[in-house]
């Protein structure tokens, strides 16, 4: 088959594997009929996550049609149009069961070098480096689900592919860190970040009731889609500061809850404040360039909460830990507990009140991946998430 | 962890065997008393009488000897009073060596007899130092671990899946496989590098149903080894504490460089992942696998991963 795999730092390429085969009983085979990029796929991309090797297949947010499915999966047929969460969860360990999905204990057979970085080990995820379990990913025309009892979600025919892939990692995620921010009547919620994610959080806190949603990033098309899709207000760093611009909108108060939906390659609009992140991240003294958490921190209101929804793979310099502990904030975060989401977010896509597919921009086939990267890298062309259909 | 017993095991954990040396030291008393108190016949019988240098240098060897029976029979540091009787043994053979050459006749016999059964005490003192060298060198090797690892199961399931033992290879990667004899008595064979495989019989010594099991090698295997599990129930609901300690006493030699292979640099890590593929087994209900790891985990295999892609047919 055809597969989108990791070559080195910047390159991907499309290539010919094996097919998947059943390795374990609650395994299936899914032929692919629509894969997104992630934005995490570019952390992948620049080199910045450990444990990668030439070959990997990438891709965690995909969707199709079953086609084969292990001796215990009896949930599933093939033929069945289901898609996938991004985290790979068992189902029946504790963590599971408290639908902390991606933190799942068993689904990481590389638990071991996770657990030297982070103490304990998260779940494995597809195509997202051997650290979190080697496994294969799909922007490929097949892949092997494991736990397939427990993850994929069968699609009604109403529901678009465009809608459903939503559904494997962005819509969830976003929704995760709206809802950690346990919004309350009147109140304002500030997003940093208005890629997919950020877009999605946005769309997610209005749906759960915020007053106001403030979102912040530097292209002007995104902060547009925010505009025109969430109705929310926006905020471009480069051309005003973050910090008197979110105090003025609130007289003063903050935001009472900010969302970091940018991560550990943030951009800063001090050329000097960004070349000092940078050049640490390139000496790999630091890991992560935490602007958007830094300011979030700063940005919000005493007792407020920062929800954490951007990806870190390792450790932050220059923590504000002094504002963090003296204004009573409240951090969550998390890599998204998908499996948690996926049917109540199915069926608010179903009764109309929300279309996550308005952050798509790009679709192409699966064969144009490497260029897919290489668009959504750069921001050409407006791009928000590409699509590969296969 | 609190605090318990650790399994005994019957070859590491008693006296050091000391048979040998005593005997070796009553030996020693009987000849440093015999050349002490009478020289004349004991010069006689070994054929040495008629040297005027025989009347000091017997009562010479019979204070060495009562020195090294001293060593032996307070039975500290077996091992090197065992050799301090194989460097008398080696300056005995030299003087008996010397006087053969100066002899004839009867008294020639007579001294080649004493060379003759010196030649035999040597022997057995050789041995004795091996073996008692080996041994405190065995202790010393010992491994000790204690791993714990919470499993979202009952300790009745957890008691239950452990307790039937030719389930362990289903975990315990460096199992090839075991075989229950018994309800008490089972074979183990484990597989090392290059072809090396290890096997040995077991016993379960302590059985306390939904609590623990305990079990060690029956004495003479290559590799002596013993084990505990306990199944203690984890606070909060939240299923077993599976607590294992395990001590085992790798050989010297190429045997033991083998074991040492099987368990790899990090031993602890090794049954850290056993533990992990028993908790995956029991919850999941069986080996997780990914493209990377097809194996599942283990040290190794983190090391040395295979692109995250489908395997090849053939290594299916």
């Amino acid at each position: 088959m055809k597969a989108t795999a990791w070559m080195g730092t910047d390159s991907v390429k499309v290539i010919d594997v094996p097919d998947p085969k059943i390795m374990n009983a609650r395994d299936a085979i899914v032929r692919i009929s629509t894969t997104a990029i992630c934005g995490s796929d570019l952390h992948l991309y620049h080199g910045y996550i450990p444990a990668m090797r030439k070959g990997d297949i990438l891709g965690h947010e995909f969707m199709g049609e079953v086609v084969e499915v292990g001796p215990q999966v009896r949930n599933l047929a093939p033929g069945d149009r289901v898609v996938v969460p991004f985290p790979i969860a068992c189902g029946h360990c504790s963590s599971c069961q408290r639908g902390l999905y991606s933190v799942c204990e068993n689904s990481n057979p590389n638990a071991g070098i996770a657990e030297k970085i982070m103490g304990h080990s998260p779940a494995g995820i597809f195509g997202y480096s051997h650290l979190l379990g080697g496994y294969a990913g799909g922007q490929a025309e097949y892949a092997r689900v494991p736990f397939a009892d427990v993850g994929p979600v069968k699609v009604p025919d109403e529901i678009s592919d465009d809608q459903a892939v939503m559904l494997a990692d962005v819509f969830p995620t976003g929704y995760m860190g709206a809802e950690m921010c346990d919004i309350k009547p009147g109140q304002v919620i500030a997003v940093w970040g208005a890629g997919p994610v950020g877009l999605l959080a946005a769309a997610s806190a209005r749906l759960l009731g915020a007053e106001r949603v403030i979102v912040i990033d530097r292209f002007p098309y995104r902060l547009r889609l925010a505009e025109e899709h969430i109705d929310a207000e926006t905020i471009n760093y480069e051309e005003a500061d973050v910090l008197d611009t979110l105090n003025e909108m609130t007289a003063g108060r903050g935001p009472d809850a900010c969302i970091d939906a940018v991560g550990l390659e943030g951009h800063h609009g001090n050329a000097a404040m960004y070349a000092y992140d940078r050049a640490k991240q390139a000496a790999r003294v630091e890991t992560e360039r935490p602007f958007a958490l830094r300011q979030a921190i700063l940005a919000c209101r005493s007792g407020g909460v920062v929800s954490v929804v951007g990806a870190y793979g390792g450790f932050v310099d220059k923590f504000p830990m002094g504002a963090f502990m003296n204004r009573s904030l409240i951090m969550r975060t998390g890599q998204c507990h998908v499996q948690r989401y996926t049917r109540p977010l199915l069926e608010r896509i179903q009764r109309g009140e929300i279309d996550p597919s308005f952050i798509v921009s790009h679709r192409m086939p699966l064969r144009d991946a490497s260029k897919g990267y290489k668009i959504f890298q750069k921001k050409q062309d407006d791009c928000t998430k590409v699509l590969l259909k296969v | 962890m609190s605090s318990v017993d650790t399994v005994l095991l019957s070859e590491l954990d008693g006296p050091v065997p000391a048979t040998l040396p005593s005997a070796l030291g009553l030996l020693s008393l009987a000849l440093g008393v015999g050349a002490l108190i009478a020289p004349g016949p004991v010069a006689r019988l070994t054929g040495v009488d008629d040297s005027p240098a025989a009347r000091s240098v017997l009562p010479a060897i019979g204070l060495r000897e009562l020195g090294s029976a001293a060593g032996l029979l307070s039975g500290r540091r077996p091992a090197g009073w065992a050799w301090s009787r194989v460097a008398g043994d080696a300056m005995d053979l030299t003087l008996l060596g010397r006087a053969l050459a100066d002899r004839s006749g009867d008294r020639r016999r007579r001294v080649a007899l004493t060379t003759l059964a010196i030649a035999g005490i040597t022997a057995v003192d050789v041995l004795a130092a091996v073996r008692v060298g080996r041994a405190r060198r065995a202790r010393a090797r010992v491994i000790r671990m204690q791993i714990a690892v919470t499993v979202n199961r009952s300790p009745a399931e957890a008691y239950r899946f452990w307790r039937d033992m030719e389930n362990l290879p289903r975990f315990m990667a460096h199992l090839e496989s075991v075989r229950a004899d018994d309800l008490r008595r089972s074979h183990w064979i484990a597989r090392g590098p290059a072809g090396h495989r290890v096997e040995w019989d077991a016993e379960i010594i302590d059985d306390q149903p939904n609590k623990s099991i305990t079990w060690r090698s029956l004495p003479g295997t290559r590799v002596p080894n013993a084990g505990r599990v306990r199944f203690v129930p984890a606070p909060g609901d939240r299923g077993t504490e599976v607590r294992v300690e395990l001590r085992y006493a790798p050989p010297a030699g190429a045997l033991g460089r083998a074991v040492a292979k099987l368990f790899g640099e990090e031993p602890e890590q090794q049954v850290r992942d056993d533990l992990r593929r028993f908790k995956q087994v029991l919850e999941t209900g069986e080996v997780v696998r990914s493209e990377g790891s097809p194996n599942g985990i283990s040290v190794r295999q983190q090391a040395m991963q295979r692109p995250a892609q489908p395997l090849p047919s053939s290594r299916r």
